[in-house]
């Protein structure tokens, strides 16, 4: 024993001969916040879940205080201490905040759940700076960032000794990110584990003391947070600098040109009051702000998913009225939206590669058989070409594709119907760095190629760096255009947090 | 307050349209508001009340249970055998019956859990199996129950309906586990979201298993209750409890995708569906034409309960409820 809290040695995780983990050793120390790093597929996921109990090793061993442990259930992992919060949330969606919370941690006296429970639930909640979440709230009404705060709350209830954190801040804004930083600096302080998955570099800065670096089922490395600094990390864990991220911007758009996409005085059930953006052929605009201000809900009013829209809403100034998603994508429209949550929304999780490819251009025949379009099966041939998807064969189930060959997907499926206006809702969240360079380039090309985007995005780096305009939204509204030298992620917080004014008055 | 009331605004609409029904019975019924009619309208409501509750527990869990009617009518003909001589030998029948359905259920929940089949087909396959027992323990309707036991149970204490305190009774007795037990929101959790209640550490197998094993128990007592009334056994009741039961669940604000409802909304849903019956019993209406207005005002009130689709300001919930 040597102080480690949890230890896996010369641990081994084959997926039907695929090798997911290959011969890892790896500790976590009490008292020490961990980060772990490495593109999707590079296996942190199987690591967490080997700590949680949710798979078990093919080889190896996984020791718990010097113990060696296996672990049959989630329910094991638990009793252990090993709590992990994980990217999918974890809430059944018709109980209330304060239910969720409680059956975590049922520490039932008489079989019976006491008040005290609900106390602490409560005082859970409020560490994570969620005072505004009820506790009767359901979880089904909340928005995903109030969920994540649950679901954080919902592990802090359980007193854990190693706290996994899997992307459990994506959706947060960056004030709530910081509350949530300090409970994580408190536990480690108490003498709590952390491991700690994050795809963003300043998070990581923020928070980490050690740093673990895997690739392709490997543990690269461990060191010190700070030993090395970023463009060293970024290459260790995929041989490519950080500046090759960003594709550099292109002439901006030619003024003058109609809009393709115009959306004036949009309003709806109070979310949004009266807002106003557009895109013209070639630009790449961005819908920013603090979570929750209106941005997703303009961009599902766009695409005729909300009902009791008012304002107008025009392509190449002709108004497009009663719009459906069915009809959005037309080719007399020629609108294409990518969903936040590609899961659920994006992508028919069980059917193959091959079928959710052509999912979206089927509407173009609906009487036709499926696979008998060539000139869209021409189109999604050109695509997986050029986006370089990774996949066995295009028969395996889409689910079985890491979340940056899911996004690729999803984005072929809907480029295969030649779009004039894509609108991506968050379409990088939690996708590993080397894919999003990969989404980046691609969309910079797409712009060039004269289609209009609409980026609607929680990564300011993003915004700064891809758009040619960025739309800050708040409290429903648009409260600042910024462009050219406006734009950086000083004035994009600022303005994300309202203090326009301010920060002018300051510059 | 409001958003308490909009959670429970199904269960409140169902008590309401209860309410109206039931006023409109009595003010119809030739005797009016008298013992003797509650008390009938209430032993019938009683049965399927408790059938419904057996149907509720599978629901929840995110199951049906097509075998409710063949339970009833196993425990039911099982009843007629062992409810007879001296007290003790009757409470012990008793907890035999209920013995006997909390089996039934525990090997659907088996099949179900561990066999890892639907529970639509499980429950299929059982319910014949159940159903079938029954027929060859009784092939015709006979057996003798203890006269003053029923009696005791079908009458009424100062003008209460007894059954309508059993039916009260059982009720409170789930109400506060369901609610204020891990094993209660256990259940709501598995129906709600069942990967998470895993993920989270939930006994979700095990609890399902009682969530089933449950359900037969108030099979049981619904099996009982029928030989309380009838005085005989009869392996033919079965069937009808079957579909009453799950049209009884929906009409409680019951949701059949699991984790949303109550039993109190299955007992009330049972309430109104025998209600709509006696209703058209005594209005006149041609017999042959009431199954007829059964099924519209049945539909009526199910459509009456998803008018909030109409309110849904945001079309990706709609695939959410």
């Amino acid at each position: 024993m040597s102080g480690s809290l949890v230890e896996l040695s010369a641990v081994s995780k084959n997926y039907g001969g695929v090798p997911a983990l290959t011969d890892v050793d790896f500790r976590c120390e009490a008292g020490m916040v961990h980060a772990v790093l490495g593109e999707n597929g590079a296996g942190k996921s199987t690591l967490m879940k080997l700590l949680a109990g949710v798979i078990q090793p093919s080889r190896g061993a996984l020791k718990v205080d010097g113990r060696i442990v296996s672990f049959a259930s989630p329910r094991d992992a638990i009793r252990e201490g090993i709590v992990c919060i994980f990217q999918e949330l974890s809430l059944a969606p018709h109980l209330s905040a304060g239910d969720n919370i409680v059956l975590a941690a049922p520490r039932a006296r008489f079989g019976l759940l006491t008040l005290d429970a609900y106390a602490k639930a409560r005082a859970a909640l409020d560490s994570v700076g969620a005072r505004n979440i009820a506790l009767g709230a359901r979880i089904g009404d909340l928005s995903l960032a109030e969920r994540q705060l649950v679901e954080i709350a919902k592990a802090l209830v359980r007193k854990p000794r190693l706290l996994i954190l899997d992307e459990a801040t994506s959706a947060l804004s960056k004030q709530l990110v910081e509350v949530v930083f300090g409970v994580v600096r408190e536990l480690r302080r108490q003498g709590v584990a952390i491991l700690f998955i994050s795809h963003r570099m300043h998070e990581v800065d923020a928070l980490a003391d050690r740093i673990s670096v895997f690739r392709n089922g490997r543990h690269v490395d461990t060191f010190t947070a700070g030993e090395r600094n970023h463009n060293d990390i970024v290459t260790m864990m995929i041989g490519q600098s950080l500046k090759e991220l960003f594709p550099p911007r292109g002439p901006a758009a030619p003024r003058g040109t109609p809009p393709r996409l115009a959306v004036n005085g949009l309003r709806w059930n109070g979310q949004l009051n009266g807002v106003d953006f557009e895109v013209g052929p070639g630009e790449i605009i961005g819908l920013g702000g603090l979570d929750g201000q209106g941005q997703q809900q303009a961009m599902h009013a766009v695409f005729g998913v909300l009902n009791g829209v008012s304002g107008s809403i025009t392509m190449d100034d002709r108004p497009i009225e009663g719009v459906t998603p069915s009809r959005a994508k037309a080719s007399s429209v020629g609108l294409a939206l990518t969903p936040e949550d590609r899961k659920t929304e994006g992508l028919v999780l069980e059917m193959s590669i091959l079928d959710n490819l052509r999912l979206a251009a089927l509407g173009r025949a609906p009487f036709g058989i499926a696979g008998r379009q060539p000139e869209i099966d021409r189109r999604l041939g050109a695509l997986i070409q050029r986006m370089a998807l990774t996949y066995a064969d295009l028969s395996d189930p889409v689910g079985s594709l890491s979340g940056g060959n899911q996004q690729k997907v999803v984005l072929a499926k809907w480029l295969a119907l030649s779009p004039r206006c894509l609108l991506l809702m968050d379409p990088t969240r939690g996708i590993d760095v080397k894919t999003k360079a990969q989404i980046y380039r691609l969309l910079r090309d797409l712009a060039a190629e004269g289609l209009a985007i609409v980026l609607q995005s929680t990564d300011y780096e993003e915004l700064v760096h891809l758009c040619d305009r960025v739309y800050v939204f708040y409290a429903g509204r648009v409260s600042r255009v910024l462009s050219g030298d406006d734009l950086s992620p000083g004035t994009l917080l600022a303005a994300s947090m309202n203090m326009s004014q301010a920060a002018q008055a300051a510059s | 307050m409001k958003a308490w009331l909009r959670l429970r605004l199904r269960l409140l609409a169902a008590i309401a349209a209860l309410v109206v029904l039931f006023v409109a019975y009595v003010s119809i019924h030739p005797r009016g508001a008298s013992t003797y009619v509650l008390t009938i309208w209430a032993n019938q409501g009683t049965l399927l009340g408790f059938a419904a509750i057996a149907q509720f527990f599978a629901v929840l869990v995110r199951g049906v249970d097509l075998s409710v009617g063949s339970m009833i009518a196993l425990t039911n003909v099982a009843a007629s055998f062992l409810l007879v001589g001296a007290p003790v030998a009757i409470a012990a029948g008793v907890v035999a019956v209920l013995l006997l359905g909390l089996c039934c259920g525990l090997i659907n929940g088996l099949f179900i859990v561990y066999g890892r089949i639907q529970p639509i087909i499980v429950t299929l396959a059982t319910g014949s199996v159940y159903a079938g027992l029954a027929l060859l323990l009784r092939p015709t309707p006979g057996g003798a129950i203890n006269e003053s036991l029923s009696d005791a149970l079908t009458y009424d204490i100062s003008g209460t309906p007894t059954s309508i305190l059993l039916l009260a009774g059982a009720l409170l007795l789930v109400a506060i586990p369901l609610r204020r037990t891990p094993l209660g929101l256990g259940m709501y959790a598995i129906g709600s979201a069942e990967a998470s209640a895993y993920m989270t550490g939930v006994r979700v197998n095990a609890i399902k298993l009682t969530a089933y094993a449950t359900g037969g128990v108030f099979a049981a007592l619904a099996g009982l209750y029928v030989s309380m009334v009838t005085l005989t056994g009869d392996a033919g009741v079965g069937p009808a409890y079957t579909l009453n039961s799950i049209a009884a669940v929906v009409l409680g604000g019951v949701s059949l995708n699991g984790g949303v409802g109550s039993p109190l909304g299955a007992a009330v849903g049972a309430l109104i569906l025998k209600t709509i019956s006696s209703l058209m019993f005594f209005s006149g209406a041609p017999p042959l034409a009431q199954p007829f207005f059964e099924g519209l005002i049945l539909a009526i009130a199910i459509g009456l309960g998803s008018l909030g689709v109409f309110r849904v300001r945001n079309k990706l919930d709609l695939f959410n409820r």
